[in-house]
This record gives structure tokens, C-alpha cells and sequence, in this order.
């Protein structure tokens, strides 16, 4: 550039005081649930229906934690999550990178027919499909098995489809040069095409993970002991218990909200590129 | 058009048509390994993609109570549906009411913080962190959290309005939000645009950088002030990501069930249907009522209404979407 470099006029650093200042309100009401869930998951019963109300608890009632942890087993919740979500993700993410290797990098017959079926699943909403794999669920014996929670949530053409446009944007000499040197297909998605799409995959899999980790319909529908329960759906069901005791079940949310969270704080850039990425098409 | 045009679409169609059917595009060699590729994706998605959409739309057609025979129905549960059920109604108008509340609301917040955060404001990071947070927590914590911070006489929403009642003397009083008739789709809402408002950020986020700098230099020349440049720049230029999150934010929108569920299930309970979303009454059909075939036909009313609603927008976008490489 020839021009030389913009540097802003005064009125210009107190628009920035104004903009810091709408940020800051702006943080507040997002953190606000926050603040208030932790708040009341510190306070003895009666302080919670004092007017006005406390922000800091008179004196901090860790004892509500051990109740809540005591009265259900989330211990249990949390190792189903983590390992329904790890599961779905590595299933879904080994069989549509697959997938998408053919899509993209092989030629056969069939293949762009087969391609569309899958583009065309990608409208149909969830709902759709839900009795009729509650149905499949119920006959294959899988109701409250980890195989009912795992399975059929594994196959989505969505990462396929993601994965596919990635792969697309690779160079086909790549795949060219390696079948000089002999290489078979499987080596090339192995050590090729995988390695050189490290983002992307990352991406899908934080994608996929956080989406079966937070997911509440379907283990809502498929599970119905209390030790097949993920955290939603064991926290949905403390919620039906204890009802009104409102800092048991804000000391629960904070059982269920925080590991992410504290992952999420180290790994923040990894989280929102994967999402955005994923939520964007992979564009 | 001339002779020869013509024949070169003709064979352009030729080949598309033979792209589509496979045929002449593939590598004899690669036939086998190709369909070894792609079995384990298929075989799953075959099952539990393809098998229950049919599936599904076959099921709609019967009366199902899980435990009886199937019994063919033809119409009758769509025809039950769309004259007969005094529920379904209601349902759809709340379901209406969720896409109008939350969609343009999470646009418009969502744009506005973007445009912040794209000035080139100190603390980017950390701001979008705390903008996203929400996006990565539970919806069934959250909803439990909105549920408190909204409870009639304790909730800290409720206190404030109290509050501000004392301290003006006015006569005002919170309503029960959550099982008020009216308040409760609102209150609904609110949670649901908390939790999702970062991620429309994000986007508009990723969207914003694509705009030339140069083009806000330019129009700060002809003096065109914050507001003008917002209003024929900023709004133009983002249109193809305000499309996109349109779309997809509807669709979500439309399939609203964690968060009336949660809300207002227990205590207080349902008030009149007034937060029952299409899913949510899905569900209640279904896993309640052990209705199978009206819970099949009402997801496939509501992915008629999604289809259509995607269509029609596909079609309106021309008239607003700005595509750069469209208009030159």
C-alpha cells in the first residue's frame, strides 16, 4: 500500500472507550447465568429466598456439592458421555473419512448418484428419523445399551460431506505420485490425504464430540436405567427429583457444565474454529 | 443461439447426465477398493439414515401403538392432524412464534457484536470467548439455570423487577413467567438466543473479514458516517452469511425441543400448551401416547414446512443476497 498508515484522531479512542463499555455489558449478561448458577449452588436453603437476593452466600455451602453428587451417580454420567462421545467420534470420523476418500479421490461406478443420496439426507431433520431408530433400536435388543446410544448416532452424511470438500481441495498429483511409487489406496488416505487434512479432521471431531456430548433427545429416548444415563439426561432426571432445591440443582449444573468449560478455557480457539468450521459447511 | 452452441451444450448435457448416472467417469481399477471405501459408511448410513426416513414416511400411513399389529390408515393420521387435533394447531403457532422471536433477534444481536469485535477493539479473544461460552455448555443446565434465574417470586429476574418497583413506586409485578400463557414462549426464547447468539457471532465474524478495507476507507472520504457505512456496506457485503445462517438457524429453530422441555416440564409444568414445540409434541405423541404413526406424520409435516421454507429462500435470495462474483 501507498498510503500511508491511517493512524485514528482523538473523537476515534473514545468511540473505543464507548465500544469497551457495550463489550463489557455485553460480557456481563452472557456471564450473568454463570454468576447467578454458581451463586445459588453456594447457598444454605434459606438464603436462597432472601430479598433482595445475595450474590455471595453468607457462607459457602460446599455441602450442597456432596449432596448432589451423593444423591445420583454422576460419576457413572460423566463416563458415559465421554465415552458415547469418544466412540461416536472416532466411529463416525474413521468411517466418513473413508467415505469421503472415495468420494473425493476414487473414480467408480455410481459414484456421484451415490453422493447426491447422501447430499439429499443432509435435509432431513433429526425428528424424522427418530421413531423409526427407536423402532430398529427396540429390535435389535439394543434399548438401554450402550449400542443404542452409540450406533445409529455415528452415521452422519454430514461429516462425510465435510470432509469430502476438504479432501477436494487437495492436489490429485498427490495421489497420482504415490500410485507411481506403488502405493495403494488404503496408504494414500492413511498417509497422505489424513496427515495433510489434520485441521479439518480436528474440526469435525470437536464437532461431533460436543455435539453427542450435549445431545438430550435421543439418549433421553433410548435409555431408561439410572446407569445408562449421559450427564443431560442424568441431570434431567436429578431436575425431576429434586425440584425445588434449587442449590442442589444449580450445584448439578455446575457438576455438568464445568469440565467442559474449564477445557473449553484452555482449548477456547480449538473449540470455536471446530465449530465454526463445521457449522460453516467447511467452507 | 447457433448450430454449434447448441450442440456444445448438448454434449455438455450428455456428460453431465452420464456424470450422473457414473457412467465413463470411473477407473476399471479402482472399482472394488472404491466400494471397500466407502461399506462401512454406507452399510450405517443405509440403517439408521436411510432405512428409517423411509421407514418413517411408511409409518405415517398406520396406526401404531408399539404393542398392536400395525394397521394401514392411508391418510387418516395426516387428515387427523391438520382438521381434527385441537393440540396441533397450537403447537405450530408456538413452534412460528420460536423462528420469529429467536431468528432475527440471534441475527441482529449476533451481527452487532461481530461488527464490535471487528474494529479492531483490544481483547478480541477474550470478549469472543465469553460471547461463545454458552454455545459449549449443556442446554439442560442452562435451561435449568434460566429457569431459576426466571422463577416467579425467588428468581433473580423477578427481584430486580421488584426491585425497580420499590424504587419507583410503580404498580409492577413479575408474572410466572414460565408457566404464564404468554410470558412462557418469550422466556423460551431468551435462553435459547443466550446460548446460541455466539455462535451467529462467529460466523458474521468470519464473514466481516471477507469485506475490503478499502471500501470503509473509501466511503469515510466521501464522509459517509458509522451508521451509512453499517446500513450500505457492512449489511450488503455480509448478506451471503446472513443467508447462510438464516437458513440453518431456522431450520434449528424449527426443532426446538431441549429447551421448552426442560423449561417447563417440571414445576409448573406445561401452561396450556404454551410452550410445546413440533419436536416436543413428536415426543409426547409418540413416547407418551405410544402414538408412533401421528408422530411419523408430524415429522414429515414438519419437514415440509422446513423444505418449503428452505426452498422459498433459495428463491428469495437473489433479491437480497449480495454474491460479489454474481454482480460483476
Amino acid at each position: 500500500m501507498t498510503l500511508e498508515r491511517h493512524t485514528p484522531p482523538r473523537p476515534f479512542r473514545w468511540r473505543h472507550v464507548l465500544l469497551h463499555v457495550g463489550l463489557i455489558i455485553g460480557s456481563l449478561i452472557m456471564l450473568l447465568p454463570f454468576f447467578w448458577m454458581l451463586s445459588t449452588s453456594l447457598k444454605q436453603p434459606s438464603e436462597l429466598f432472601t430479598y433482595p437476593p445475595t450474590w455471595i452466600p453468607e457462607n459457602f455451602a460446599w455441602k450442597n456439592y456432596e449432596d448432589a453428587l451423593s444423591a445420583m451417580p454422576f460419576d457413572r454420567f460423566y463416563f458415559n458421555s465421554l465415552f458415547v462421545a469418544a466412540s461416536v467420534m472416532i466411529i463416525q470420523v474413521f468411517t466418513s473419512s473413508l467415505a469421503a476418500f472415495a468420494f473425493a479421490r476414487l473414480r467408480f461406478k455410481g459414484r456421484d448418484t451415490i453422493f447426491m443420496i447422501y447430499l439429499a439426507a443432509l435435509m432431513i431433520p433429526f425428528p424424522v428419523l427418530l421413531i423409526p431408530n427407536f423402532i430398529i433400536v427396540i429390535n435389535l435388543d439394543w434399548y438401554n445399551t450402550y449400542w443404542a446410544l452409540i450406533v445409529p448416532p455415528a452415521f452422519s452424511a454430514f461429516s462425510t460431506f465435510l470432509l469430502r470438500q476438504h479432501f477436494l481441495t487437495l492436489p490429485m498429483d498427490l495421489d497420482e505420485a504415490a500410485r507411481m511409487d506403488g502405493a495403494s489406496s488404503l496408504r494414500i488416505w492413511w498417509n497422505i490425504i489424513m496427515p495433510m487434512s489434520k485441521t479439518a479432521i480436528a474440526a469435525v471431531s470437536i464437532f461431533i464430540f460436543l455435539n453427542t456430548w450435549n445431545d438430550f433427545l435421543w439418549p433421553l429416548v433410548v435409555t431408561n436405567s439410572e446407569e445408562m444415563r449421559t450427564v443431560p439426561v442424568g441431570l434431567n432426571s436429578f431436575q425431576g427429583q429434586y425440584n425445588v432445591r434449587w442449590n442442589l440443582l444449580m450445584a448439578a449444573a455446575v457438576v455438568a457444565m464445568m469440565p467442559v468449560l474449564i477445557v473449553y478455557a484452555f482449548a477456547q480457539k480449538w473449540f470455536i474454529r471446530g465449530i465454526a468450521i463445521s457449522g460453516m459447511g467447511g467452507r | 443461439m447457433s448450430t454449434q452452441t447448441q450442440h456444445q451444450t448438448n454434449t455438455a448435457r450428455q456428460s453431465s447426465i452420464k456424470r450422473w448416472l457414473g457412467l465413463g467417469t470411473w477407473n476399471p481399477q479402482q472399482q472394488s477398493v472404491a466400494y471397500l471405501f466407502l461399506l462401512p459408511s454406507l452399510l450405517g448410513f443405509l440403517v439408521f439414515v436411510i432405512l428409517p426416513a423411509v421407514g418413517s414416511l411408511a409409518l405415517s400411513f398406520f396406526e401404531w401403538k408399539l404393542t398392536n399389529t400395525p394397521s394401514f390408515v392411508g391418510l387418516e393420521n395426516y387428515v387427523e392432524l391438520l382438521t381434527n387435533d385441537a393440540i396441533f394447531p397450537i403447537v405450530l403457532g408456538n413452534t412460528v412464534f420460536y423462528v420469529f422471536a429467536i431468528v432475527p433477534l440471534q441475527l441482529i444481536i449476533g451481527l452487532v457484536m461481530a461488527v464490535a469485535l471487528n474494529t479492531g477493539v483490544r481483547g478480541l479473544g477474550i470478549y469472543r470467548v465469553i460471547y461463545f461460552m454458552p454455545v459449549v455448555t449443556n442446554v439442560v443446565a442452562a435451561a435449568m439455570v434460566f429457569q431459576w434465574l426466571f422463577n416467579q417470586d425467588f428468581g433473580l429476574i423477578s427481584s430486580w423487577i421488584w426491585q425497580l418497583a420499590d424504587a419507583t413506586g410503580w404498580n409492577i409485578q413479575p408474572p410466572n413467567w414460565l408457566a404464564d400463557p404468554f410470558w412462557s414462549k418469550p422466556t423460551v426464547a431468551v435462553l435459547t438466543i443466550w446460548k446460541n447468539v455466539g455462535f451467529t457471532m462467529v460466523i458474521y465474524l468470519a464473514g466481516l473479514q471477507g469485506i475490503p478495507e478499502e471500501l470503509y476507507e473509501a466511503a469515510r472520504v466521501d464522509g459517509a458516517n458509522a451508521w451509512n457505512r453499517f446500513r450500505s456496506i457492512t449489511v450488503p457485503l455480509v448478506s451471503p452469511t446472513t443467508f447462510f445462517l438464516l437458513i440453518i438457524q431456522m431450520i434449528g429453530a424449527f426443532q426446538l425441543f431441549a429447551e421448552p422441555f426442560v423449561m417447563t416440564r417440571v414445576g409448573g409444568g406445561e401452561p396450556l400448551q404454551a410452550t410445546l414445540s413440533i419436536v416436543y409434541y413428536i415426543y409426547q405423541n409418540a413416547f407418551n401416547y405410544q402414538k408412533m404413526g401421528s408422530a411419523a406424520a408430524i415429522s414429515w409435516v414438519l419437514f415440509g414446512i422446513i423444505f418449503v421454507i428452505t426452498v422459498f429462500q433459495l428463491r428469495m435470495q437473489r433479491r437480497w443476497v449480495h454474491y460479489e462474483v454474481d454482480e460483476s
